[in-house]
């Protein structure tokens, strides 16, 4: 079966909308009805954050959502016992985004194998290396027909930019500033140039732009540079203020997205 | 076998750099250049002239009479306390900042547990005019209040770490978020030897120096530049990893390494890292680590600020694997009597982290004529005010 990231891209090329969470947050079995709000509100992806306990890369927001998940009694093997039948129920791609010590821990092909299983089809692992990757678990993720996704920031070489374009499958991920997730407003005249550097290097992946989209402002502009955009912490942001899930993600998804249909928003 | 960083950053199997793309031009940066920059004659020139005439370089090797004569061993104590700032920590910092000004950078940032290397670093900030904020956890902030006033003195910003068990491996958090925000004109002044390579190469060869004066001052004092024995505490393992560095290969002289054991080894309330750990990542190297099943970091325990870490260098955890390194660990109440016991005898008050390696002292059988080599890390004045809740009446 051909992977989902792939398909989504070939039959959209503009404003994707992929959205992240932390699993286990705001309460432990939130993940599966989650998911279906999200699908059902207009999200075309969703990047399911494992939490751990120290998310270097990650600003307040995540940070919060991460420990908070934790002491609901998130963990890795829970999370793949909440996914085991997803794929009934939910058909946009899936990805899983944590950090590299909870995947060693669990194994790398063992949790390889497990996202094979309940059907996840890519992998961002923030702090590993693209050498390690190549050289130690290319083959394996190919094995079980996983996408990885490497990030790219405003610093990144023009050189490096082609490597890891190389070793990302389905699509890369546009860091919008060099900085944690979270921060930051809108985009400078600097972040406009570097996007459009980018584009002009005419990539092998299709890009989204990921970090600091929290609006519809943001998100549009995103979407002048690149297929589409990431969200994270808005959305947790947007969790954490509403007492009842589906609520935030109604209000979420309409604060970003455009309406498709004739009562769109000016 | 070798102890020394491979091309790619690892000891054996530890170190590298696990680092996301966000870091990676910082740390690349520094990667590409520390070496070269730590060869120049004029860098060589500034960075020994500054111990010497700055920190009061070459420590003292002095051999503590009445400290031998109850162990029954001839023990010699490197006096890192007698530094300026009060620790070995400034050996590394001034290495590190004149590397910051040669990359072009302006404003500094460091983490710190026990203070001692965020006064260190606030200190060349002073020296050299430069911005300097450093992390440290709200908890260290409480036990180490003397070390936060100094760091405000000489000009720095101390901002509290509250995440986690708001100790060290929560301010090591914070400053490498802080670098990740500020990419360009930062340079982060890590502690240990600990970080993603080169950091923990980079501060062994600052902190070598203690093992370079170790050998030249033995020599004049027994004859032998080599000991029986050089123990060190381990916290990050920088004291340590300079206290070793020079008798790596010498299999024939035993290297010590003694970390805390918090209330016990099996108490839950523990920083025994070789013993308690499994190999994982922690702030961007691959090493021993305490961690649970699922791979979340246990938060650690010591009384001792500087050694209250879930992990250790790379370097030390390949020295365990590897079994050049003998690791002991000293539990609180064990370091806070060594502390007392030092302090009598001697007339010398240590850290608190600097006491866990004197208690290892109560765990080693020596031979009368072995020659010990104990790297006094710091002073003590820090911890007057935990060494007082416990003054023996
Ligand atoms: C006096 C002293 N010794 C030892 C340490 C522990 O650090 P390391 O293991 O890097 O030497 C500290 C850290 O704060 C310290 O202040």
């Amino acid at each position: 079966m051909k992977n989902r990231i792939d398909l989504l891209f070939e039959k959209k090329h503009a404003e994707i909308l992929s959205v992240y969470f932390t699993a286990g947050f705001p309460e432990r079995d939130d993940t599966l009805p989650l998911l279906e709000l999200l699908e059902a509100g207009g999200a075309d992806m969703v990047e399911i954050g494992i939490p751990f306990s120290d998310p270097l890369a990650d600003g307040p927001v995540i940070q919060q959502s991460s420990s908070a998940a934790l002491k609901n009694g998130m963990s890795m093997r829970l999370l793949f016992s909440q996914l085991r039948d997803v794929r009934k129920k939910i058909s946009m791609p899936l990805i899983l985004m944590g950090y590299l010590n909870p995947v060693l821990q669990f194994g790398m092909e063992n949790f390889c194998r497990s996202c094979r299983e309940s059907g996840i089809d890519g992998v961002i692992l923030p702090d590993l290396p693209p050498d390690m990757f190549e050289e130690e678990y290319k083959e394996m993720f190919a094995e079980y027909g996983l996408h990885i996704i490497f990030l790219i920031t405003p610093q990144t070489s023009e050189e490096r930019v082609r490597r890891i374009d190389d070793l990302s499958g389905g699509f890369v991920y546009l860091v919008s500033d060099s900085a944690t997730t979270g921060s930051r407003n809108s985009f400078s005249e600097k972040q406009q140039i570097y996007f459009e550097r980018i584009r002009a290097m005419k990539l092998r992946n299709p890009s989204l732009i990921g970090f600091g989209i929290h609006n519809r402002e943001t998100f549009t502009r995103a979407c002048g540079f690149a297929s589409g955009a990431i969200v994270g912490s808005a959305f947790i942001r947007s969790l954490a203020e509403n007492k009842d899930i589906m609520q935030a993600v109604q209000s979420f998804v309409q604060s970003v997205k455009k309406e498709n249909h004739d009562h769109s928003v000016a | 076998m070798n102890y020394q960083v491979s091309e790619k950053g690892f000891y054996g199997e530890f170190g590298g750099a696990f680092i996301p793309e966000m870091l990676y031009p910082n740390v690349e940066e520094l990667r590409s250049r520390y070496l070269e920059i730590m060869a120049e004659p004029a860098f060589r020139e500034a960075f020994h002239h500054l111990l010497k005439h700055y920190v009061g370089r070459p420590s003292p090797l002095y051999e503590a009479k009445r400290l031998s004569q109850q162990y029954g061993a001839r023990i010699f104590l490197k006096r890192e306390d007698l530094n300026h700032t009060g620790a070995h920590k400034i050996n590394n910092t001034i290495g590190q900042i004149l590397v910051a000004q040669r990359l072009g950078k302006k404003r500094i940032i460091a983490e710190t547990g026990a203070g001692q290397h965020g006064v260190a670093t606030a200190t060349v900030c002073a020296l050299m005019g430069l911005e300097c904020i450093v992390y440290m956890g709200e908890v260290d902030i409480q036990r180490q209040a003397p070390n936060v006033a100094r760091m405000k003195m000489l000009g720095a910003k101390v901002v509290p770490a509250c995440s986690g068990s708001k100790t060290l491996k929560d301010a090591t958090n914070e400053a490498i978020r802080d670098w990740i925000n500020n990419p360009g004109n930062t340079h982060y002044i890590i502690g240990s030897v600990v970080g993603p390579h080169p950091y923990p190469d980079m501060v062994a060869r600052f902190q070598s120096i203690i093992s370079e004066e170790i050998r030249v001052q033995l020599k004049e004092q027994t004859g032998s530049e080599l000991p029986d024995y050089v123990i060190a505490c381990v916290g990050g393992g920088s004291n340590a990893a300079g206290a070793f560095y020079h008798f790596l290969d010498d299999e024939k002289v035993k290297l010590v390494a003694v970390e805390a054991a918090g209330k016990g080894i099996g108490s839950g309330f523990s920083a025994a890292t070789t013993t308690l750990g499994k190999p994982g990542i922690i702030h961007g190297s691959k090493t021993l680590l305490m961690q649970t099943e699922d791979g979340q970091i246990i938060e650690p325990h010591s009384i001792s600020a500087g050694l209250d870490y879930p992990g250790i260098g790379p370097v030390h955890a390949h020295l365990f694997e590897s079994g050049r390194g003998i690791f002991l660990s000293a539990t609180d109440e064990a370091a806070l009597r060594a502390g007392f016991l030092l302090t009598r005898l001697e007339g010398i008050i240590p850290a608190l982290e600097s006491a866990h390696a004197l208690a290892a002292l109560d765990q080693l059988q020596f031979k009368k004529e072995d020659t010990v080599v104990l790297n006094l890390s710091g002073r003590g004045d820090k911890d007057l005010e935990t060494y007082m809740k416990y003054l023996p009446s």
